[in-house]
């Protein structure tokens, strides 16, 4: 069995805090992961070390069958794999300066060398995917928080992933927007996305994750399925930190 | 005391024609200076923010060094003690077209640097997982939008290069103060020569300024 993602005993530091401590985790091809955890546990960490934002200083790393050394020294697979994983960020990160259209074409046109025509065709295509083809000429500031993060994963898709990261990708938006950057993640993952996702949206990892992971100060304390996790939790501090988030 | 003093108008106008003939050398030794230190403020602006310290520190001695020292003593250092060292002389106007290059060069790597600085990390973050080089995601990416918000601070370093080249009269360059101390010399016209001297220079600095803010209002417009 390959995995996708294949995690060996990954530890990481920031200074004297050791934010991820032993983790091992494999990920295989078309499974949906949402990774849960209080802030500060090391969930958003740990998915920024699968495509190198962080390095990490011991264990092993392999991602789409490249391998990642500690310490960040691994350039060369570390640019094969951020053409094959997709990220989403919390803040969309788009690029002002450019289009919506020009956000989605760039990846295209400069790491896969595809035409302008062709790119262009693609981006509007993939705008009509997430729900906006008709905002393709407008400037990210002129959209919404809702549709700035769709255009942001349109972009991450342009690329044609074979894995997407998103890192909480609806705690910046507005309540009332949470709903519709959401519907476009499920229509991912019914298409049979890989997908690893750090969320505080509770419902969502219920009704669309294939596997829950609780993450506590750096260590995977508890992971299985939506109803193993959600109604049936064996370690107390899964069971405390689901009361906490669930009876808000 | 018999101190009449009239405004002579017409003497500040008829010097007008002798001190324009001095214009050309303002304006080529401004522009010229001004475009090799755009130059060198990109080059020393991006080495000092490199991670290797063997890049990073020459680039920030150049900064320091031609930042903290005065533009008159570089200038006479350049044309008075630079000849000694490669055994040969340097004209005026190359002697004042490398001291506002090199000294324009070192605040213009500052705009660089903070320019740099100034956007956002997510940015970066969001080009390299897209596949981009770091190369790509800079010149894609970073660099277009430092700029846009380097362009007050560029056009700020502009006027203040323009009006050092006054003090280049000091070595004998034969630009705009220089004509004037030549004119009031057969003269006596101190105070009308020097009004029209400092009416030309506004005239410039209010164009370069005028023409910035269009520039500023299309680029943020097309935004």
């Amino acid at each position: 069995m390959s995995y996708i993602v294949n995690m060996q005993k990954l530890n990481k530091h920031f200074g004297q805090l050791h934010v991820l401590k032993d983790i091992d985790l494999q990920v295989t091809q078309g499974e949906v992961l949402v990774i849960i955890g209080a802030s500060g546990s090391g969930k958003s960490t740990l998915i920024r070390c699968i495509n190198g934002l962080e390095d990490f200083d011991a264990g092993q790393l392999e991602v789409d069958s490249f391998k990642l050394e500690p310490k960040g020294k691994s350039q060369q697979s570390l640019n094969s794999i951020r053409k094959e994983v997709g990220m989403v960020f919390q803040q969309f990160n788009l690029f002002p300066h450019l289009t919506v259209q020009r956000n989605i074409m760039l990846a295209p046109l400069k790491v896969r060398n595809k035409s302008t025509q062709d790119a262009a065709k693609l981006a509007d295509k993939l705008l009509a995917r997430v729900g906006i083809a008709n905002q393709a000429h407008k400037h990210p500031e002129q959209l919404s928080g809702g549709q700035q993060q769709r255009v942001a994963i349109a972009r991450a898709l342009a690329m044609e992933p074979r894995l997407m990261l998103f890192d909480e990708p609806t705690s910046a938006l507005d309540p009332e927007m949470v709903g519709e950057v959401l519907d476009v993640m499920r229509g991912l993952a019914k298409e049979g996305m890989t997908m690893l996702v750090v969320t505080h949206e509770m419902g969502f990892a219920r009704e669309v994750a294939d596997r829950v992971i609780y993450i506590h100060e750096g260590c995977i304390v508890e992971q299985g399925t939506p109803e193993e996790i959600f109604d049936n939790a064996q370690n107390e501090r899964t069971q405390a930190f689901l009361s906490r988030v669930l009876s808000n | 005391m018999d101190n009449q003093f009239q405004f002579d108008w017409q003497a500040a106008y008829n010097s007008v024609p002798f001190l324009l003939k001095g214009l050309p050398y303002t304006l080529m030794i401004s522009f010229g200076g001004l475009i090799v230190g755009f130059l060198l403020g990109i080059l020393f602006g991006l080495l000092s923010l490199n991670k290797k310290w063997y890049l990073r520190w020459p680039a920030t001695a150049y900064i320091e060094i031609f930042r903290g020292t005065p533009i008159l003593v570089q200038v006479l250092f350049i044309f008075y003690g630079l000849p000694d060292l490669i055994g040969a002389p340097i004209d005026p106007v190359t002697a004042a077209i490398i001291a506002i290059a090199v000294n324009s060069g070192a605040y213009i790597s500052e705009v660089v640097r903070g320019g740099v600085q100034s956007i956002a990390k997510g940015q970066q973050e969001a080009g390299v997982s897209l596949g981009l080089t770091k190369v790509q995601t800079f010149w894609y990416i970073t660099w277009p939008q430092a700029f846009r918000r380097m362009i007050p601070p560029l056009g700020n370093q502009a006027i203040v290069s323009i009006k050092d080249t006054s003090l280049f009269s000091v070595i004998g360059v034969g630009e705009l103060v220089r004509q004037g101390q030549v004119y009031i010399a057969n003269t006596f016209t101190a105070f009308e020569v020097y009004f029209a001297v400092a009416l030309i220079y506004l005239a410039i600095t209010l164009s370069l300024s005028i023409l910035l803010r269009i520039y500023e209002h299309r680029s943020q417009s097309a935004a």
